[in-house]
């Protein structure tokens, strides 16, 4: 990444998030580790895996808001790549558990001894290594989605039409996840993980580790969409979003943009799974339902569409009220505040909170221009140019 | 053969017996139309005689169902699509002004400039002093040098239309396919907006698509009159307009 | 009949058990009716039945013969005691007993009750050749009942034993029945017979051969290829038989397929026909459209419900009466949402389809809410319950009515939009809605009437589909996806397209699940879809030209 790149990127919110992201990322490990159980500071071990799993859900959030904020793909199917990812990872420990399960098989995990197979399938091969899975997490994701994009696109297959294809891509994966033959684990899934590159996985420490591992795969995540959307890369693909057919008859190859950054969104969503699943302990098929996709979707709703602080505040803000309600006495009504989420954010606040907050905020930040969204995204443009003078 | 060969290839832009149909509705129906380079060239004709899908055959946007479609003399570009055909040098203004309202103006001159397209070009682009340079005198030429950072959503209708114009210069095509430039501009405008087309026609091939019968006599080019999809009168803009089939079908009989 | 006696003069457990005994008297009588056809062809009875007691399974198989023909009012009980194991003898003195099913002990020759089995009575025991001659003679008994549906039955299970000693008995039911089908079955039941008697003429053998043909099903299959050693020409006439069978089977299941095809198909275009209309129509996406559905179904089950406690009698016109109410139910809350939330996204379709989605949980939750999270019981009138037989595949009245129905809706919408004002306004507002709005016609009232038009459609087919399918808050959620792949295949704003799209998918599908399985073969489906959207993407019958880019 030339510095160039990175100096633009960061402009003062950005910079912001960023600190704030590895504050938490620091902080919250070290008060579960370092205070005494039951001091007012201390984190108690299970919100951190909670609080992890919210980093997670931002990470596949800001994948969706560069898809759909940015270049106007509404992907119902991004649930499956976050699912791919997890299953890359949830292979890995399978493996690492070796002849602890409870068949004692030291190679086969138990589900495969439970339905009688003898030799692991060849798609399991590797799986034992680190590396191997790790570059899994990103290369399915990516793969599916570079096959799936390179032929969606190409036949120029977009608006709603595209939607309903990856909702139903999501959910034939999720019809063969659910089978016993396709050899994850079917129904059940994967779960009973022991270790994670020989550390236990249920132990603090290790939990900590996860949290800020993601906290720094959040920040990284983070980057790399700022950089994309504030180089001409970027507003090329809000071109796109715009005005497609425009933005064709200027040359570009639009086609090439939207695969480019719809496989990116997919590694991001498929690492996002893989850092997921050792921190809730289990993968199943339910995490390919079209639900799930489209809930991630509101999130990005919620916190504000082609504003990538917003796509991951919205990931948190409506997990934690999901977290809050679900527990509580109220948790037969979720369904409805979520349902009415959904009414509500389309209805009232089309740019989310902080699109909301942005165009209340700007004009008074700087009156003289007229100007209601993505200042960032404009400063570079031409002031960039005069910069390199 | 000889002949038609020569014209071909001396011509810019070289459509001979084009079909188009759309369930069974002959859009464009053996149309023949050749335009020389540096040639201003203004197209005529009632609703429905097939103007703007001529446009969309030329830009990939159509595919005809047979004929000739050739630029520059030698490219075919019925198999070209429309990234391959404005790569090639042939830019298009639409009927509705699109432009790209959620950014400034001047970042949509960027957008248009005719510079490295490719994703990996744009991810690592920085600006150079020649662009903005070129930039600068855009505006200057489509009057929008003060507007230069307000969102294009903003601009007047009138002013949309000049920045569509405006990128069309950034573009710097060999063609310029323009559509109904002056359709709800003042007079004023409108006197602008011809002076600025004679202006770009030094440097470029156009070819205009225009209602406004005092728009194209002050453009004073050859003017075609298409009808149903095929051509129906050619010529200077008093030879056409006293055309009796054009008056009919202009007048409905 | 017999059902509804019981229920209605059966009341409180003493009551109860006196009905039992009127029940067994009636039994007793229709035995000893159908004894008393007939004639007595064996020497004495009681002979007979003290073989049992010898313990000897020789004495057991002639002693079950005997009784079988005996024409005793007492062998029908005796032989299906044995059966079930009910059957004791005392060795001593011969006597043999019957335990009845409700434990009370009678002499099986005389029929007289016993207190008690003696001390060293013991079970008469059977081994599995006993076993097949038990249940032949069981079914020789019945051949000659007067109730034709056990005479079938008994006729088809004599088919399958093919027991060489019923032989008499079938030629006396085939010569005296009188409904064709059941004659047929006797002929059949001869037919196996014959063929595995060693004893028949090969002529006899070979006529055999070809009535076994005629019947042509998997039995008859299955009867002349474990048909042993024959002579060569039956030999060969049976092996013809076979090949002709399979063929003939290999048709029936295809035109099964077919069906189930079609079945399928009218499901899915139920489902999908009044998104058709919303969003093929209107452009609308509208991701509560499977809630719509599921109301309706809920409206079937209330209207049910009502009828069982108030209205009994008019049960099998529930649905009658659920179809108005199901098209009222969801078109009005189709009219509300278009009115509330709808109107306000025009233009904005992936906005749309998150509202109407977070719409559809809502709904979703609503229904778990006032009728709990279960499936409710929504039964079949009697006019859509049973089946019939075409050839070699069975055809339920439930999934045929709704076939026709299915239909029937298509054609009243494809009319609907021709032929009514409403239609015509329809048409002109997804037209050109700014020229019809200065023609005069109120736009948003067309846009409320279309979508709750849609959405009524939908209801409507919650009715039939509570018919086949779990009555439940998610029964919705399960046809959306599918409704939209038949949408956006057949083409969009164009119903003749939606048609076709759901048959082809329901054929395409059924046929796909005998060779990839029912789960692959929807995974198949969905996948030759997507490639399928991604190189047409307008669908199989799309417009082309200007309206495109609308």
């Amino acid at each position: 990444m030339t510095p160039h790149i990175l100096t633009r990127s960061l402009d003062r919110a950005a910079t912001a998030f960023v600190l704030l992201v590895a504050a938490v990322g620091v902080l919250i490990p070290l008060s579960n580790l370092l205070l005494p159980q039951g001091s007012m500071f201390q984190v108690p071990t299970y919100l951190v895996a909670l609080w992890g799993k919210y980093v997670c859900y931002a990470i596949l959030a800001l994948s969706i808001d560069l898809i759909w904020g940015y270049c106007g793909i509404l992907s119902l199917g991004h649930g499956a790549f976050f699912a791919l990812g997890g299953y890359a990872m949830g292979m890995y420990l399978m493996r690492q558990i070796g002849s602890r399960g409870v068949y004692g098989n030291p190679i086969l995990p138990d589900f495969m001894v439970f339905l009688n197979w003898d030799k692991l399938p060849w798609y399991w091969y590797g799986f034992d290594k680190f590396w191997f899975a790790a570059l899994m997490v990103l290369l399915v994701p990516g793969l599916l989605a570079f096959c799936f994009g390179w032929l969606a696109f190409r036949s120029r297959v977009t608006g709603v039409y595209l939607s309903i294809i990856t909702q139903a891509m999501t959910y034939a994966l999720l019809l063969a996840f659910f089978r016993n033959d396709f050899g994850f684990g079917g129904n059940n899934g994967l779960t009973d993980f022991k270790d994670i590159l020989g550390f236990n996985v249920q132990a603090e420490g290790t939990r900590a580790a996860l949290f800020l591992l993601s906290c720094l795969a959040l920040i990284i995540a983070f980057l790399i969409c700022r950089a994309i959307v504030s180089s001409k890369l970027g507003k090329v693909l809000i071109a796109v979003r715009d005005a497609e057919s425009r933005t064709r008859f200027l040359g570009y190859r639009v086609e090439s943009y939207k695969l480019f950054v719809f496989t990116l969104s997919a590694c991001m969503a498929g690492v996002a799974g893989a850092l997921y699943v050792p921190q809730v302990g289990i993968i199943n098929p339910s995490e390919f339902a079209p639900a799930n996709s489209i809930e991630a979707v509101i999130w990005v709703a919620v916190g504000g569409r082609g504003t990538l602080i917003g796509a991951a505040l919205g990931a948190v803000v409506v997990n934690y009220a999901k977290t809050f309600f679900t527990s509580g006495p109220l948790a037969p009504y979720w369904l409805f505040m979520l349902g009415a989420l959904f009414i509500l954010v389309t209805l009232l606040l089309p740019k989310g909170i902080v699109g909301t907050f942005n165009s209340w905020w700007e004009p008074r930040r700087s009156t003289g221009i007229a100007a209601d969204e993505a200042s960032a995204a404009r400063e570079d443009g031409i002031s960039a140019a005069k910069m390199a003078e | 053969m000889n002949v038609m060969d020569t014209r071909a290839t001396s011509a810019m832009l070289y459509l001979d017996g084009v079909h188009v149909s759309f369930d069974g509705f002959h859009a464009i129906n053996n149309l023949s139309l050749t335009l020389a380079p540096g040639e201003m060239r203004a197209i005529i004709g009632p609703n429905g005689a097939g103007k703007t899908t001529m446009m969309d055959i030329i830009t990939g946007k159509t595919k005809p169902d047979e004929g000739t479609v050739l630029f520059d003399g030698t490219v075919d570009l019925t198999r070209l699509d429309e990234t391959r055909i404005a790569e090639l040098g042939i830019g298009r203004k639409f009927q509705k002004p699109t432009v790209f309202e959620s950014q400034t103006v001047q970042d949509n001159l960027l957008l248009a400039l005719n510079v490295d397209h490719s994703v990996r070009g744009t991810l690592f682009w920085r600006g150079s002093k020649a662009e903005s340079e070129r930039i600068d005198k855009v505006l200057e030429t489509i009057r929008l040098t003060d507007a230069r950072n307000r969102l294009a959503g903003s601009l007047s209708h009138g002013q949309k239309q000049w920045l569509e114009i405006g990128m069309l210069l950034a573009q710097d095509p060999k063609v310029l396919l323009v559509d109904e430039p002056v359709a709800g501009m003042t007079d004023v405008e409108t006197h602008l907006t011809a002076e600025l087309l004679k202006e770009i026609n030094r440097n470029h091939t156009i070819m205009v698509v225009e209602h406004d019968m005092t728009f194209v006599r002050e453009l004073g080019v050859k003017v075609t009159c298409l009808h149903e999809g095929s051509v129906l009168a050619e010529g200077s803009i008093d030879q056409v307009s006293s055309n009796e089939r054009v008056v009919e079908v202009y007048l409905g009989r | 009949m017999l059902a509804a006696f019981s229920s209605h003069s059966c009341r409180g457990p003493d009551v109860f058990a006196n009905c039992i005994d009127r029940f067994r008297a009636l039994f007793l009588s229709i035995l000893l009716l159908s004894c008393l056809a007939v004639p007595a062809l064996a020497g004495p009875f009681e002979d007979s039945v003290a073989k049992f007691a010898n313990d000897e399974f020789s004495d057991t198989e002639a002693a079950v013969g005997e009784i079988a023909a005996s024409g005793n009012a007492l062998a029908s009980p005796i032989i299906s005691a044995l059966q079930d194991g009910r059957l004791s003898a005392d060795p001593d003195s011969k006597k043999v007993f019957i335990t009845q099913t409700d434990g009370k002990i009678v002499d099986a020759t005389t029929g007289a009750a016993v207190d008690k089995l003696p001390d060293n009575a013991a079970a008469v025991r059977l081994n599995n050749r006993l076993r097949r001659t038990v249940e032949a003679a069981l079914g020789g008994l019945t051949l000659l009942s007067p109730d034709p549906a056990k005479r079938l039955a008994a006729a088809q299970s004599v088919f399958k034993s093919h027991e060489e000693n019923l032989l008499p008995t079938v030629e006396s039911a085939l010569a005296k029945e009188s409904v064709k089908s059941i004659k047929q079955a006797f002929a059949e039941a001869r037919a196996a017979i014959i063929l595995f008697k060693s004893d028949a003429s090969d002529s006899d053998k070979l006529d055999a051969v070809a009535v076994v043909k005629a019947r042509g099903d998997q039995e008859a299959l299955a009867l002349l290829t474990g048909l042993g050693d024959q002579p060569a020409l039956v030999t060969k006439a049976a092996a013809s038989a076979v090949s002709s069978i399979q063929s003939n089977l290999a048709m029936w299941s295809m035109v099964q397929n077919a069906w189930y095809g079609l079945s399928l198909g009218s499901v899915l275009l139920l489902a999908a026909i009044g998104l058709a209309i919303t969003f093929g129509v209107m452009g609308v996406i509208n991701m509560a459209h499977g809630e719509m559905v599921m109301l309706g179904a809920y409206t079937t089950f209330v209207v049910q419900e009502v009828i069982r406690t108030r209205y009994p009698a008019l049960f099998d016109y529930s649905l009658l009466i659920a179809v108005p109410l199901a098209f009222l139910v969801a078109g009005f809350i189709g009219v509300l949402i278009e009115r509330t939330i709808i109107r306000f996204l025009y233009g904005r379709p992936l906005e749309t389809l998150l509202a109407t989605w977070g719409l559809s949980l809502v709904l979703q939750q609503a229904v778990r809410t006032a009728f709990g999270p279960t499936n409710r019981e929504v039964g079949n009138p009697s006019w859509m319950s049973g089946a019939f037989e075409l050839g070699q595949i069975t055809i339920t009245y439930n999934r045929l009515w709704i076939l026709c129905f299915t239909l029937a809706v298509f054609a009243i919408l494809l009319a609907m939009l021709r032929y009514t004002a409403l239609g015509l306004e329809m048409r002109a507002v997804t037209q050109n809605r700014r020229m019809a709005a200065s023609m005069g016609i109120a736009t948003s009232r067309v846009d409320a009437l279309t979508f709750g038009l849609g959405s009524g459609i939908a209801g409507i087919a919650g009715v039939a589909l509570s018919q086949i399918d779990n009555v439940s808050p998610n029964l919705g959620q399960s046809y959306i996806i599918d409704s939209f792949m038949v949408v956006v295949f057949g083409g969009v704003g164009n119903l003749w397209g939606t048609l076709v799209g759901a048959f082809t998918l329901g054929i395409a599908n059924k046929f796909l699940e005998p060779v990839a399985g029912a789960v692959l073969g929807k995974i198949a489906i969905l996948v030759l879809i997507i490639l399928f959207i991604q190189k047409r993407p307008r669908g199989l019958f799309a417009l082309k030209g200007r309206a495109v880019e609308a």
